[in-house]
Formats: C-alpha cells, sequence, structure tokens
C-alpha cells in the first residue's frame, strides 16, 4: 500500500462520524441474528460487542491489535445484524473502515498474506484482462482433463492445505465468458428502458450463462442492454477486504464504462456486488471529479429482480422447464444488504408450475460470504452443514438464489442431485418454453 | 441518573487468581483479553459502562458455585450477567472484578404436562422457554421486549415485565422455585412444584427482582397455563392522547382485562414505522394496540367491545391485524420501540416510571409539560393498561449542557411519579440508572429493611456491589 493512501486510512475510525458509532445503543437485538454469537456465545464476536471494540479505537482506549484484526474477520459480514437493528446502525460502513483500519495498522502481517492480498486484489481483481487469462487456463486445466490427472497424481498434496481443501470446490470456469454470449447493444422489438448491464467478475467467468440470462430476460421486458466490454470487479471485494482505495479505483473504473444520462438503469444479477455498487456516493463523496456521477450511479443500481418487478415483468406463459419442487435461499447481500426479500419470490411464483416451499432460516448466511469460506473453513463449514440440513428438510431439489457465491457454497453442499439456479434463469427458461410452445 | 462514566482502567486480578479461576472453569471459560473485556462493560442501557477485570463463563451450577466460593474468599466482586439486555445498567461491573455470564446454562430441563411446569438452567432464552411449551399446547406468558435474546435467569432477577402484563402478570407470577448459589458458595433449592407451599418463608420470592445482589440464581422452575385458543389485535388511532388514555380507562372500566393495551406517541410511531414497516400510522398523536386473547367466543365478543368503546372515544381509525403473522408483526414492531427511537438521537435514556393506572393521562401529560419547559425531545411509549409509561430522552451526552436539563427533567418525573403513589422503575430495575432516586420513594423503616436483607445475606458486599442502594459503611 502507497504511503499518502496509508495515511489517510490510518485516520479511518477516527475519522468516521462519531455518530455512526454512537447510533449502536448496544440493545443486543443483533445478538440472536448474528452466526458468530450464536456459535460462541461471546459478547466480541457478537456485532454490538465488534462496534465497542470500534467505539474503543475511535476513543482512543484501544489500539488496532491482532485480536481486534482477527476478531473483524471472524465476522463474515453477512450484515444480519443490519436487518435486526431497529436503531438503524450503519454496519457495513463500520465493517469496511474496521478492516480498512486493521489493514492499514498491518497487524496480521505475513509474508504469505502480503503477496496473496497483492496477487487477488491488486493484480488478479484490479485488472480485467488478467483475470480472464486466468480463468482461460482454468478453463483449459479443467476441461482438458489434466484437472482429473492431477487429481489422481497426488500432486496436489504439493499444495498448502487451506489450498488444498478448497481444490475440489474450486468452481468450473464456462467456455464462454460474458462478451462472447452478449452484444455490445442488444434491442428488443418494442423498446421501453434503456438500461446498462453489469457481468461482474466471478459471474462472467463461472455465471456468463446467468448474465445471458439476465440479458434475454431484460429483453422480453421491454429493455435495450447495453453492455460495456471487459468489465472489471465493482470493489466489493476490496472494500469487504480493508482495501477501500483500490475499491475506488475499482469504481471509478466502473462508472467512466458507462454513459450514465442515457440509461434507466444499470442492472445487476450478483447480490454481493449490489450492496456494494448501490454505495458509490459513499466511497467516492470525497472526490469531486465523480461525487455527482457516484450519486447518479447510486440512484440508477437495481437489482435485477428489484428491476423487474419495479417494471411490471411479463409473466411467463411457458412452464418450468423442470418440474422440481424448488426452495429460495436469501443470499445475504440481497435481503440484508438491500433489503429485497420478496421480488425474487415474486419471480418464482409467477412461473407457471414451480412449486415454491419455504426454507427454514432462508436469510442465513451458508458460509459463503466473500472470501469466508477461503479465510474461516471451520465457521464456513458449519454454516454450510447447517444450510444444507435446511434445505434437505424441504425436499426441494431446486435451490433458487441470487449471487454466485452462496450458488457454489451450496451446490458443493446439497450434491449432484439438487439443482441450484439464478431466480433470473428460471424466468428465461419459462419464456423460452412459452416461445416454443406458442411457435 | 447516574452521570457518564468513562470505562477506568481495567483492574487486573493477580495471574495466580486467573489460573485459579481456570482451573475451576475449564480454560477456555476464563477471559481476560481486553479485546474480550470491552464488550462485557456495558448492557443496554446508554451511558453506562465501566470495564470487568475477568469473564467467566461456567457450564454447570457446580461451577458457578466453586467461583462464588472462591471470589467471596478473596475478597473479588461477582457480576453475574445473562445477555446483557438490562436497561438500568444492573450488569455493568462497577467495582470491576468477575463477570459471570451464565449464557451457557442453557438447557431446559423438564417439561412437565402433568403440573404445567417447566424447568430451566438460568441461560436460558426467554423466548425457547415459550418455544418449549408449545408442542404441548402450554404458555409462558411474560414477554419483555428483548425475549428473543434475554435469559430466563436475568428475567427473574429483574423480575421483567412485558406486554401481557395487564391480564397475565410479570415474571414473577410463574415463579415457583429455583436453584440459588449463596454468597457464600452454597447451593439452595427454594420452592417447589406445589400450587400451595407456605413452608416457611417464601425465600424465592426475596430472590425475584434481587439484580443479582443476594444471589446467583442457576435453575428457574416455572409454571405454565394452557396456551389461548384464539387471539385478535386491534390497532386505534386518536389524535389526542387525551383521547386514547380515556378509552383504555373506559375498556377497564367495563372490566375487560386484554392481554395487551400498549401505546405509541406520534414521534414512537415514526421510528417504528421507519424500521419495522408494518402500518403504523404515523400521522395520529396516539396509537393504542389492543389485543385480547383466550376462548375464541370471549375473544370475538371483546375485541368487537373494544372496538366500539375507542370509537366512542374519538378513535380516528381502528384496524383488526388482517391474521395472526401480522399480529405478530405488530407486537414485535412493538418491541422494537426502544431501540427504534435511538435513530434520532446518539443518546437514547429510556424510563420506566409506573403510575396507579387512573392516574395515567396525568403523568403522560407531566412529561410533555416537562419536556417542553426544558427544551427536551421525549418520545412516549408503554404499557397503557398498566399504568407503565416509558418516557424516552433522546439526546447527546457528549453534550454536557443538555445532559444538565436531561437530569432535572428526570428529577421531576420521578418526584411527579411518586407524589401520584407511583414507582420508579415498573419493569426494569434499580440498577445504577435509579439507584440515587430510590430512597426518595421508601420510607426509612423499609429502605433501612432492604439493607438489612443485603447484609445478613452478602456481609461483604461482593455479589453485584453498587446496585440498587449503597451500603452506609464498608463491611468487609
Amino acid at each position: 500500500m502507497s504511503d499518502p493512501s496509508a495515511h489517510r486510512v490510518l485516520k479511518h475510525m477516527a475519522d468516521l462520524d462519531y455518530s455512526v458509532v454512537q447510533q449502536c445503543m448496544h440493545c443486543g437485538m443483533c445478538l440472536p441474528s448474528c452466526p458468530t454469537y450464536l456459535e460462541t456465545r461471546r459478547e466480541r464476536n457478537s456485532p454490538r460487542g465488534r462496534i465497542s471494540l470500534m467505539r474503543a479505537i475511535a476513543d482512543g482506549e484501544l489500539e488496532v491489535t491482532r485480536e481486534f484484526a482477527e476478531e473483524m474477520y471472524y465476522c463474515l459480514g453477512c450484515l444480519a445484524c443490519t436487518t435486526a437493528c431497529p436503531a438503524g446502525v450503519d454496519y457495513p460502513k463500520l465493517f469496511e473502515h474496521a478492516r480498512a483500519e486493521v489493514e492499514a495498522a498491518d497487524v496480521l502481517f505475513t509474508p504469505g498474506r502480503r503477496f496473496w492480498r497483492w496477487l487477488t486484489l491488486r493484480q488478479l481483481f484490479a485488472k480485467p484482462w488478467m483475470l480472464r487469462a486466468v480463468g482461460r487456463l482454468l478453463w483449459i486445466y479443467q476441461a482438458s482433463g489434466v484437472c482429473g490427472l492431477v487429481r489422481k497424481s497426488g500432486l496436489l498434496r504439493l499444495l498448502p492445505k487451506n489450498l488444498r481443501n478448497l481444490e475440489p470446490t474450486t468452481p468450473t470456469v464456462r467456455r464462454h465468458f460474458s462478451d462472447d454470449l452478449i452484444d455490445k447493444v442488444e434491442s428488443p422489438t418494442t423498446r421501453r428502458y434503456r438500461v446498462g448491464m453489469l457481468t461482474g467478475c466471478v459471474q462472467d467467468l463461472v455465471f456468463s450463462d446467468v448474465n445471458r440470462d439476465t440479458v434475454e430476460v431484460l429483453l422480453e421486458n421491454g429493455c435495450e442492454v447495453v453492455t460495456p466490454r471487459s468489465q472489471g470487479c465493482c470493489g466489493s471485494l476490496h472494500a469487504h477486504n480493508g482495501d477501500l482505495e483500490q475499491a475506488a479505483v475499482q469504481a471509478r473504473r466502473l462508472i467512466d464504462q458507462f454513459d450514465l444520462a442515457s440509461l434507466d438503469a444499470i442492472i445487476t444479477n450478483a447480490a454481493g456486488c449490489g450492496s456494494h455498487l448501490k454505495h458509490f456516493s459513499n466511497l467516492l463523496a470525497g472526490d469531486p471529479a465523480y461525487a455527482d456521477r457516484a450519486r447518479e450511479w447510486d440512484r440508477k443500481a437495481r437489482d435485477i429482480s428489484q428491476w423487474l418487478v419495479e417494471i411490471g415483468f411479463r409473466k411467463p406463459e411457458g412452464i418450468a422447464d423442470t418440474a422440481r419442487l424448488t426452495t429460495y435461499h436469501e443470499a445475504c447481500h440481497l435481503c440484508h444488504g438491500q433489503g429485497i426479500s420478496k421480488q425474487p419470490r415474486e419471480i418464482l411464483k409467477a412461473i407457471p408450475g414451480l412449486e415454491l416451499v419455504e426454507l427454514e432460516n432462508a436469510t442465513h448466511c451458508c458460509g459463503s460470504a466473500g472470501v469466508y469460506n477461503i479465510t474461516q473453513p471451520e465457521q464456513a463449514g458449519k454454516l454450510q452443514r447447517e444450510k444444507a440440513a435446511c434445505i434437505a428438510k424441504t425436499g426441494a431439489t431446486l435451490v433458487a438464489t441470487a449471487n454466485p457465491g452462496c450458488h457454489l457454497q451450496i451446490q458443493n453442499a446439497v450434491g449432484e442431485s439438487t439443482v441450484v439456479k439464478h431466480p433470473v434463469s428460471l424466468l428465461a427458461a419459462a419464456y423460452r418454453a412459452g416461445k416454443g410452445a406458442s411457435s | 441518573m447516574t452521570p457518564v462514566t468513562k470505562a477506568a482502567p481495567v483492574a487486573t486480578l493477580s495471574s495466580s487468581t486467573i489460573a485459579r479461576l481456570r482451573e475451576l472453569a475449564g480454560a477456555e471459560n476464563v477471559l481476560t483479553e481486553r479485546e474480550d473485556l470491552i464488550p462485557y462493560g456495558f448492557d443496554g442501557t446508554a451511558a453506562l459502562k465501566h470495564g470487568a477485570a475477568c469473564v467467566v463463563m461456567p457450564r454447570t451450577s457446580e461451577v458457578v458455585a466453586a467461583v462464588v466460593r472462591f471470589a467471596v474468599s478473596q475478597g473479588i466482586p461477582v457480576v453475574t450477567r445473562g445477555s446483557g439486555t438490562g436497561l438500568s445498567g444492573g450488569s455493568v461491573p462497577v467495582e470491576g472484578g468477575i463477570v459471570l455470564t451464565l449464557v451457557h446454562l442453557h438447557r431446559i430441563l423438564e417439561v412437565d404436562p402433568a403440573n404445567l411446569t417447566l424447568l430451566a438452567e438460568a441461560g436460558v432464552i426467554t423466548k425457547a422457554i415459550d418455544d418449549a411449551a408449545l408442542p404441548h399446547g402450554l404458555f409462558y406468558p411474560p414477554d419483555p421486549g428483548s425475549m428473543k435474546i434475554s435469559t430466563i435467569g436475568g428475567n427473574v432477577a429483574n423480575n421483567s415485565g412485558g406486554l401481557r402484563g395487564l391480564k397475565y402478570g410479570v415474571t414473577r407470577d410463574y415463579v415457583m422455585g429455583m436453584e440459588v448459589v449463596l454468597p457464600d458458595g452454597s447451593v439452595a433449592w427454594l420452592g417447589s412444584k406445589c400450587v400451595k407451599d407456605v413452608a416457611g418463608y417464601s425465600m424465592k420470592d426475596l430472590f425475584v427482582g434481587s439484580e443479582g445482589t443476594l444471589g446467583i440464581i442457576t435453575k428457574v422452575l416455572l409454571k405454565l397455563v394452557p396456551r389461548p385458543k384464539a387471539r385478535r389485535t386491534l390497532l386505534a388511532s386518536f389524535d389526542s392522547m387525551e383521547a386514547a388514555a380515556r378509552s383504555v380507562s373506559r375498556i377497564i372500566e367495563r372490566q375487560i382485562i386484554p392481554c395487551t393495551l400498549e401505546f405509541l406517541d406520534r414521534r414512537t410511531c415514526e421510528c417504528v414505522e421507519d424500521y419495522a414497516k408494518v402500518g403504523l400510522p404515523t400521522s395520529a398523536a396516539a396509537v393504542v394496540l389492543m389485543e385480547t386473547d383466550g376462548h375464541p367466543a370471549v375473544v370475538e365478543e371483546e375485541a368487537a367491545a373494544m372496538e366500539s368503546i375507542a370509537r366512542e372515544c374519538g378513535a380516528i381509525s381502528v384496524e383488526k391485524a388482517a391474521d395472526e403473522a401480522h399480529a405478530v408483526r405488530l407486537a414485535t414492531a412493538r418491541r422494537s420501540a426502544f431501540s427504534a427511537l435511538a435513530r434520532i438521537r446518539p443518546t437514547t435514556i429510556l424510563e420506566d416510571v409506573t403510575v396507579p393506572r387512573s392516574h395515567l393521562a396525568e403523568i403522560v401529560a407531566f412529561v410533555e409539560e416537562v419536556a417542553a419547559r426544558h427544551r427536551l425531545q421525549i418520545a412516549t411509549f408503554g404499557h397503557f393498561g398498566d399504568g407503565n409509561v416509558h418516557p424516552t430522552i433522546l439526546t447527546d451526552e457528549t453534550d454536557h449542557e443538555e445532559m444538565e436539563r436531561v437530569h432535572l427533567a428526570l428529577e421531576e418525573i420521578f418526584s411527579k411519579t411518586i407524589e401520584l403513589g407511583g414507582t420508579i422503575t415498573g419493569e426494569h430495575g434499580v440498577g445504577l440508572a435509579k439507584k440515587p432516586f430510590l430512597a426518595g420513594q421508601f420510607d426509612q423503616a423499609s429502605y433501612t429493611l432492604m439493607k438489612q436483607v443485603k447484609q445478613a445475606l452478602d456481609p461483604q458486599g461482593l455479589l453485584n456491589p453498587g446496585k440498587i442502594f449503597d451500603l452506609d459503611a464498608p463491611t468487609a
């Protein structure tokens, strides 16, 4: 991290408007919503406990210690506490600034950690071409059969344990990325709206089909879709991991790719991105060149399900392509981060023949939580097993969810007999089936 | 109101003391890191905090007893804590020492449908008690605002109330027995499953509401009642607080005892609606949430009668909850009132004064007058049916001039309450926050009696020191 930026970040906790920490009146209503508190029942592992530590730092009663840093990374950032909080505490803001403070203080330093952070945050997820190149290599590795050979050969034993455990859960990269599947501008027969489409980073590599389905659904509903080429990460990954500087760089880059004035909305289909990129104006508030555009961006940013319900999406005539009993897992950053719960269900219920059964604890985190399943595999695994058990109880063999992280986490938990789909993919399939029936 | 207390440096316990505690409770159950202690320096009360020297999380009542025996032998204070949602600073470790948190004592030991009782460890969550009663067709009525996280031990130690107090009473009315660790470390069982039991003093009642100053409650035997078959929830809006109060008085005069008669003023409605979005009217001066439960026929009759009384008294509108789920959402929204009010100003000071029901309108009007005179923002909500109101002062603890006015306003509200034959706390307890006002409510003999009881049980004054009242002279 360069010196001037580090200097600015160092003051993050102290700079935060004190009223943000003061907003927490420590009533404890957040405790039963917090997965880590429920695991340990220790106050420091709870939202109000973490906020009290942040406040202690802001008050100068505590330094940024290693214990504090570990606590900030034990938090999933699932934001269930935000939904539970009657006092309206802006936990996402506190959490991002606290992690930025931790990184600025560098209390978790190890050469390995610094290398991995540099590689992921400052290289892979900062440079779209590099991510795609790595994605391409990964596809070749997986599609060529080398992957299977490597697994059999035992070569994986050479990897560090953390990575070795993760290798079997590596997502399967798609042969075609979004730019191959989506034209720069696609127009419907009758145009009602013009929207910008975000292709994301993980979504682009692993779920480019969901991006294609999103575009089709938009076209079916009279939206002209503009999809700038070679988009990068929106910076959500950076902001959630204490790199607010790079998050701001990513945000500016993304804003530059869209002609905001000509668009009615900016559409995202990944919950984790949406909950971050609806707040670019906070991130860029101090940047006179971008502050206005960031505000316009925030006004226009929409999750796909939110947008579809807002414009009154057309109900499909076609029957769902699978007659599977379906349940819906709420991605944390959709329900807690964006307050979007009803819209995805409305979409699912509009699909003829789709039977929706409610999932117990649907709003509980599945343990994916960005990179949490890599950094905290034990706690992530517990939450994943709990989620799988709830899904099993429903008897559903199709799980709808609207975030790539949850998608992979749940797919890895439920096995091959159960399918995981984005709600928009199910809607796209129903539109297609409707066309097939009428033609 | 005690002035803002800054966290003082944590009085450290010697390493041999910590080592002994680790032996007694298991190393993983003894917390000493600064980052672990800071979050145990406060509860749900605004502007009160003080650091603990150590947190012990016992997993059995035997360990509780062993820790108490050891602490008392060393002269170390012990502050018992459940989930730390208290509203009077009762679990703030003002004299440092050990915070004994009982959240790991969370087993429900028995549901006895033949005797309609339930035996639980002290750390069981209040709502889990009612959830365990449900499959047996039984009901545990006390429902404090924090019931989703508060512990039953904390409820008993503070004699918590809730929204259903009017018909069902408070926590005390459901306590049939308990296991208590006494200040000398001995373990006593008090009470029984018998509906009638007059053998000796009713010692269990001494510990209900004792706020952790007389002993540490580790198990509780609770009474359950048959679950009501039907429930009706109404929401009436009024253009004046007087009209709302009048309709509540008239409902009670007509000898209808619904389970809930809650009111919220406009400011509270705005905040709650902002958070919960359940369709509370935000333009009315007062909203009354009424709920009747019991036999379906009676419920229908009472709901109809309450509706017509509200209309007679000038209600602008009376709405019925659409279904059970909506009724639950309304009650849940009401429970969030205190926290939701924190949206307005940085510091939210919640009071708990209670008057005989006939003086309700008077105290509510007085609070409004005090707020205007001292230029303070006060939102009021509470349990109209119980005469229990929660004037909530929305302020900023860092503004010393305003805090002076807060203090004056509180003194006036407390004096008026006592003048009307009321009590300074209906359900939150005295703790630290109301300690300075307690003496004003009692005659000398009864105040002295309380201190004598404390001195008899805990001569060293080590259990939750500094709470309820100060002892006259150090007795250690």
